[in-house]
């Protein structure tokens, strides 16, 4: 169906009933229950997933497919939301015009870098994208061409946003002032109550999510396709590709331009939800984290980004939310001395030290489960024996 | 001419630092084979040794004297260094005014064991895997080491002075006819820099051991064959490539507040430095950090300047530049990290 085998079609399935009951799942403790905290329900956190899912799926195109490792990824995603608060300055408050720009500067800017980055494989690659994004940070951090043409473009530190007296010029007198599509506002939402439970369903997370499922089905198809046959052999074994009379870069080429526009996508959807832009989302920390997240959840895999991007983000949201206080409460139970030493040594990973919990979770997936979540619950459900006769099938070459 | 010349002196404090990071890198690069992005990290521990010693030494205990009273009439509290107390006012004054050049001494064993741990720990075991994988486990490991110096620190710049007769600055190029008022301070860190960089590679040049080392970097299993237990001499390296990113942190606590968050700051450029250099080889890395660094502060120069903040993105285009007209950087060798 949808010129997908019946196992990805079922997978595709599965991603969209995932992301149409996502307030249903997340909302599972009901809303006065001591467990109420953990619940990842409400609307900012869930388009978070959406967008950073849609920036995994499209950095897996790249790193998962081709094995070319980009440490500069978060400069089309800064660039697309740059791109989209644009449109909304200059035409209004309507995020399509917004969405469509963004896609498209942060592909145009992706064929300069990768034709650039392209020319050079391995830590080469890394350490030039890294060099280029690294460089648009600055030039975004100092609204350098802004200062440059005399105007402003990026608004450097402060970042960009939207003033009174933008033009705006497709905003009529009653148009929402906030951003919307065709009066749909992004932020206006449905709030269910049933019984202790309340379930909030926000206009702005299904529409990053109705963008995932797109995202996702391409995906699909790019990993089902010749091209993505091509990629593949780009990252088993360049040479004997070019040996065989192909020449690689043209598909590299096309894969770092197909996942840098993926992640002006996510920029775009990023400035949709808050129409703010600042150079902060460009830091090569960043792209650290994207590369955490494709790694998370498995590299290669279809599944994996979105899984990946999931778990970071409610990692990030729950952990940095609990306080000492909270921690207080919770160890409560034990004699005091050993609270104070549990609670001690808890605040190292929560709340502000929520990046260690994220460095040691990176350290441990990469030392002992190099093939991310997916590998590990392949190995839990015990189709380890099946996939690796699999492997075995298809890992030998002909030499 | 002199401010020409005040240009170069202003690249050569960064370029230092560059060129000090980016040699430990290609150390560890050249014998290993590892990408460590760790080593910023190393950096910054480094510059940590100096704010610790620097508490350390300026520990001090509170008396009360009875005999003299405060404005508000209670007995005053007074403050005494252990230092002074110890070895009396001069000695233990000096002391504490000389802790960061101190701090080298200090920061020895920190960086040797620290390094020798993370070798022996953790970098071993991905001796085979990918590239990918060793930037990424780093990587890991140097979130983990800063957010551990965040949360023993906190996240506040801390300012470390230089022993007072270094910290004036100084007037040079006097009996040329040349007025350059400079740091003193900065003038050491170069000095000190060079000496380092002498050290390594005298090291490397006039002792067997260093020797070895460079028989195993270009030919590490004929060395194996010959009986010889390179591994531990590796490690070995990576220990003192540590001990190169300490000192290199530990003398620039003075001139830029140490914080938590600048190691992944210098990373960054020194990675730059080391492809611009070429990846694997010494000289390069030592050339193109100090090349790099005074690039920069001509770039910030008013009379020079082509466009504004152009400083900020120079090295990065100028690597750009190198590593396509020169894919094996300034004085890459041929065949290191080609596949």
């Amino acid at each position: 169906m949808l010129g997908l085998e019946k196992k990805d079609f079922n997978l595709l399935m599965v991603v969209v009933a995932l992301s149409l009951f996502a307030p249903l799942i997340l909302n599972i403790f009901p809303k006065e229950s001591a467990f109420a905290f953990f619940n990842g329900g409400y609307p900012d956190l869930m388009q978070r997933f959406a967008i950073f899912g849609i920036f995994a799926i499209g950095f897996n195109i790249l790193f998962g497919l081709t094995g070319y490792l980009s440490f500069g990824h978060a400069a089309f995603l800064g660039v697309g939301s740059y791109a989209a608060v644009w449109m909304f300055k200059l035409l209004g408050y309507n995020v399509l015009p917004g969405l469509i720009l963004s896609v498209v500067v942060a592909g145009l800017l992706s064929v300069v870098i990768g034709f650039v980055s392209l020319r050079r494989s391995g830590i080469y690659f890394s350490i030039l994208t890294l060099a280029f994004a690294q460089m648009m940070y600055s030039i975004a951090y100092s609204d350098l061409f802004g200062r440059w043409l005399g105007i402003t473009l990026t608004n450097g530190e402060t970042g960009l946003q939207v003033y009174n007296n933008d033009p705006q010029i497709l905003m009529g007198p009653d148009s929402s002032t906030v951003p919307h599509i065709f009066g749909l506002e992004m932020s206006s939402r449905l709030t269910l109550p049933v019984g202790p439970w309340e379930f909030v369903f926000p206009v702005g997370y299904y529409f990053c999510a109705i963008f995932l499922v797109i995202s996702f089905y391409l995906s699909i198809r790019i990993f089902r396709s010749p091209f993505g046959l091509m990629l593949r052999a780009v990252k088993s074994n360049n040479q004997r590709m070019t040996y065989t009379g192909l020449n690689p870069r043209p598909y590299t080429l096309a894969a770092f331009i197909i996942s840098g526009m993926y992640a002006g996508l996510a920029g775009g959807l990023l400035a949709s939800m808050d129409p703010l832009a600042g150079a902060e989302r460009m830091y090569w920390t960043e792209s650290g984290a994207v590369v955490i997240m494709t790694v998370l959840g498995g590299v290669g895999t279809l599944i994996g980004p979105v899984l990946g991007a999931g778990t970071i983000k409610y990692m990030e949201n729950i952990i940095s939310k609990m306080n000492e206080k909270l921690l207080h409460e919770w160890f409560s139970f034990l004699p005091e001395s050993l609270e104070k030493a549990m609670v001690w040594s808890a605040s190292w990973f929560t709340g502000e030290g929520w990046h260690m919990t994220q460095g040691v979770v990176f350290m441990l997936v990469i030392i002992f489960l190099p093939g991310g979540l997916v590998q590990g619950s392949n190995k839990l459900f015990g189709r380890r024996k099946r996939k690796s006769t699999d492997d075995a099938a298809t890992k030998q070459p002909a030499e | 001419m002199s401010e020409f010349i005040l240009q170069i002196l202003n690249g050569l404090d960064k370029g230092s630092a560059y060129a000090l990071i980016a040699l430990g890198l290609t150390l560890i690069f050249g014998t290993l084979g590892v990408v460590n992005f760790a080593h910023g990290a190393l950096f910054m521990i480094g510059a940590f040794c100096s704010v610790t010693l620097s508490r350390i030494l300026n520990a001090s205990y509170v008396t009360i004297d009875p005999t003299q009273k405060d404005f508000l009439g209670n007995p005053l509290k007074v403050k005494s260094s252990y230092m002074e107390s110890w070895f009396g006012p001069e000695v233990g004054g000096a002391i504490t005014d000389w802790s960061v050049p101190l701090a080298i001494l200090f920061s020895i064993p920190i960086m040797i064991v620290v390094g020798i741990a993370m070798e022996r720990g953790l970098i071993k075991h991905f001796y085979k895997r990918p590239h990918a994988d060793q930037i990424l486990v780093t990587f890991g490991l140097a979130i983990i080491l800063q957010e551990l110096v965040r949360g023993f620190y906190g996240a506040n710049p801390i300012q470390t002075p230089a022993p007072e007769a270094l910290s004036s600055v100084a007037q040079l190029g006097g009996s040329l006819g040349l007025e350059i008022v400079y740091p003193a301070w900065r003038m050491v860190y170069f000095f000190f820099s060079l000496a380092v960089i002498g050290g390594v590679f005298a090291f490397l040049r006039f002792t067997t051991f260093g020797m070895v080392v460079r028989a195993g970097m270009a030919d590490r299993e004929t060395v194996g064959l010959m009986g010889i237990n390179i591994d531990r001499r590796f490690t070995v390296m990576f220990a003192i490539a540590a001990v190169v990113a300490g000192w290199a942190g530990v003398m620039y606590a003075p001139i830029n507040a140490p914080n938590y968050h600048m190691g992944m700051d210098f990373l960054v450029l020194s990675f730059v430095v080391v492809v611009v250099g070429g990846m694997g080889s010494l000289p390069g890395a030592v050339a193109a950090g100090f090349l790099l660094g005074i690039l920069e502060s001509f770039a910030s120069w008013e009379r020079f300047k082509i466009f504004d903040g152009l400083d900020q993105i120079i090295i990065y285009l100028v690597a750009i530049i190198i590593l396509l007209t020169r894919p094996r950087g300034l004085m890459g060798k041929k065949g290191v990290m080609e596949d």
